[in-house]
């Protein structure tokens, strides 16, 4: 995906960024004894006024990635370019203009709002903090935000206690809105709210992109909820992408192996479509990323791995037949029309391998 | 034959804020062998119904019956609920990080079940249905890690070590409680996969407990969906998905992102759900349906058949032929509304409902 763009139309390119986290010993000295590979030379780009899905499972870097992007952890090795700046590992002070124009959104909306501050104080912290708006005018531009996100501005003097899960979460929203940022990082927005308020949340954030021409970094597990909003997805696993590309050519042709397994583990709520499909059940669990698997890093778990597969790591690069956008890392894709999840038939129960 | 009944049960909790009023007239029968899922938002009460049943709400007022193998649960002291409980119902609960004591071994958790109902087994026979269980559920190398604890264990292992502890005394009921809400989505199809087989091999009753509507369509045969403390809609798993009555089981079916709506407009079903405290009148679901009568703000809806079988029921005063998500049943839904709604129910949807697409319920 990362040559092929013009580079107008890129507000984000990342390239090659390495995050690892030191392990140090117990005791007085904490010498460092290995190294959390919690992402491992990763290259992707946001276009401007898009959304870019990154999906992935507990452990895969999606999150750790999306705080590099955001500068709020330096990264070890690669490059963070914003609107066609180098912003890797700037100073707080250099930093802090980029901050306003890169937002983010959590998970929880019970532990991300300080619940005794009330919500206007919260809402109107970005405008404090930055200095663009103070007394009436700050009160004035925060209620324009509450009504917005569909808040009463009524409500400016509650405390986050008198609102419901899906109401905090516009909170949120309202708060990462208030400095008109290009792009806006949200991480889980919508896991822990109930399925008739995720829709309302949803539907929010498309409003907004829309208005506002902004762009998305939209990390979730939820399969159906990144396909809803994606431009384009890319699929983590143990901190390397395993494939990216448009949202149509991942959704319905999966070439790698783990994208294909992740789509049929995700159940449906369709009853019939359920009962047909050929689930593709992974043995075990991912493994650590501290000590990763040698070569292709799914190949443990990999239904079609082969010896090569062990040894020598794929390249991220576009497979035969597949639009150039579209890059998948492995020695053997999914063909059209393959059956996986007979090949898993055999282990497909005794599932639960080593923990390493 | 039917394994569990349960009839009109009420759940009622006494707080400082007022009566939460949790679970309000339920009726539900599980047939052996089968699995139930009950479909629910937070605070619908589908949690505290369950956990009522095995005497798991100290304190809440409790009234109705549930009669399980020819007694009534709701009637037995501690002791012979004790007895009851892991033996004949066993519980699968959310969290297996935090249900599994962390300073304990796997095993002797498992053992220290089996003993406690039947002192008569040895530790060493215990140990060994505990790494015969193990092996069931799928852990590798069980002889070896039975002796491991909690923590050197995986997400999924440590729902998989749950599972061999809720089979141990090989029950009649299971009652899962969103059983894989805290797993990675390989892993929960690992272990709906699992549930299923064993399902089939020893021919246990499932309650599964989950608001994943997905997970429901892949494992359940029967559906009910329960809105602020009372089943909404009950029915065979083809019937609420496919011709479902209910406006909250149809709202709750709409709002999920399917990949056939890839890219156009959710429809969510506007505001949030009551507290239970202070309960709207009339139907609970009316200060968010969209086919509000004048009847709903004042008469609660109890479950009518809507199949000629009765199998499938529904709280709701649509007409009975209104079910379904085709244009048919949206115009004949349409048309009663027109007929049924005077001015007081039209104010309420306008209030409500006609403002801002989900805003400020509270």
């Amino acid at each position: 995906m990362s040559a092929a763009d013009p580079t107008d139309d890129v507000l984000v390119r990342v390239d090659n960024l390495v995050k690892y986290f030191p392990v140090r010993s117990a005791g007085l000295i904490r010498r460092t004894v290995g190294q959390v590979q919690a992402v491992d030379d990763v290259s992707l780009t946001i276009p401007r006024g898009k959304t870019l899905g990154l999906v992935g499972e507990t452990g895969s870097g999606k999150s750790t990635l999306a705080r590099c992007v955001a500068g709020l952890i330096p990264v070890t090795s690669g490059r963070v370019t914003f609107n066609g700046r180098d912003i890797t590992n700037l100073s707080r002070r250099a930093m802090r203009p980029v901050r306003r124009e890169i937002q983010m959104i959590f998970q929880d909306p019970y532990s991300s709002l300080n619940p005794r501050r009330r919500v206007g104080a919260i809402i109107g912290d970005p405008f404090v903090i930055h200095k663009t708006a103070t007394g009436a005018e700050r009160k004035r531009q925060v209620q324009e935000l509450m009504e917005r996100v569909g808040l009463n501005p009524e409500h400016y003097n509650r405390f986050p206690a008198e609102f419901s899960g899906g109401q905090r979460q516009r909170i949120g929203v309202a708060r990462a809105l208030a400095l008109r940022p290009q792009l806006i990082i949200c991480d889980e927005p919508v896991s822990a709210l109930d399925v008739s308020i995720q829709a309302q949340v949803l539907n929010l954030l498309s409003d907004l992109q829309q208005d506002y021409g902004l762009s998305y970094l939209f990390i979730a597990h939820d399969l159906e909820v990144v396909r809803h909003v994606s431009d384009s997805v890319a699929v983590m696993y143990l901190g390397r992408i395993g494939e990216s590309g448009p949202e149509e050519a991942v959704y319905t042709s999966p070439r790698h192996p783990y994208t294909a397994a992740l789509l049929s583990a995700a159940p449906a709520a369709d009853p019939d479509a359920a009962a047909s499909r050929q689930r593709i059940i992974l043995t075990g669990d991912v493994p650590s990323p501290i000590d990763p698997p040698s070569g292709c890093r799914f190949h443990p778990r990999c239904p079609k791995a082969q010896p090569l597969c062990g040894e020598q790591e794929p390249p991220l690069e576009v497979k035969a037949g597949d639009v150039p956008t579209h890059l998948t890392a492995c020695h053997f894709p999914v063909e059209a029309g393959e059956n996986l999840a007979t090949a898993t038939a055999a282990t497909g129960t005794a599932g639960g391998s080593e923990l390493s | 034959m039917t394994l569990l009944e349960v009839t009109d049960l009420n759940v009622t909790f006494h707080t400082a804020d007022g009566a939460v009023r949790a679970v309000r007239g339920v009726s539900f029968g599980v047939e052996a062998g089968r699995t139930l899922g009950i479909v629910g938002e937070s605070g619908s009460g589908k949690t505290v119904l369950t956990q009522t049943l095995l005497g798991l709400t100290p304190g809440a007022d409790v009234s109705g019956q549930a009669v399980f193998e020819g007694t009534d649960l709701l009637g037995l002291d501690d002791n012979q609920l004790r007895a009851v409980r892991g033996a004949r119902i066993s519980v699968i609960f959310q969290d297996p990080l935090t249900s599994l004591h962390p300073l304990y071994r796997v095993g002797w958790q498992i053992t220290e079940m089996i003993r406690a109902h039947d002192r008569s087994v040895s530790k060493r026979e215990a140990t060994e249905r505990a790494v015969d269980l193990l092996r069931r559920v799928g852990i590798p190398r069980p002889e070896q890690r039975v002796n491991d604890y909690p923590h050197q264990f995986s997400g999924g292992m440590r729902q998989r070590a749950m599972i061999a502890m809720a089979l141990s005394l090989s029950p009649q009921l299971i009652i899962a409680d969103e059983p894989t809400t805290a797993l990675d989505a390989t892993v929960q199809a690992q272990i709906i996969d699992l549930l299923l087989h064993l399902q089939q091999d020893s021919g246990t009753a499932l309650i599964l407990i989950t608001h994943d509507l997905g997970v429901v369509a892949d494992i359940a045969d029967d559906v009910m969906v329960m809105y602020a403390g009372r089943a909404a809609e009950k029915a065979p798993k083809r019937d609420i998905f496919y011709s479902p009555h209910h406006p909250y089981t149809k709202g709750l079916l709409e709002s999920i992102p399917s990949s056939s709506a890839a890219g156009s407009r959710l429809r969510p079903i506007p505001g949030s759900p009551p507290s239970l405290i202070n309960l709207p009148s009339g139907c609970k679901f009316h200060p968010r349906c969209g086919y509000v009568l004048d009847r709903c703000l004042t008469e609660e809806p109890g479950l009518r058949p809507v199949s000629q079988d009765g199998y499938h029921s529904s709280a709701c005063w649509l007409p009975l032929q209104a079910a379904g998500l085709g244009k048919q049943a949206e115009e004949l839904r349409a048309e009663t509304v027109r007929e049924g709604r005077g001015e007081a129910a039209a104010e309420v949807f306008d209030a409500e409902i006609a403002g801002a697409e989900g805003s400020v319920a509270g």
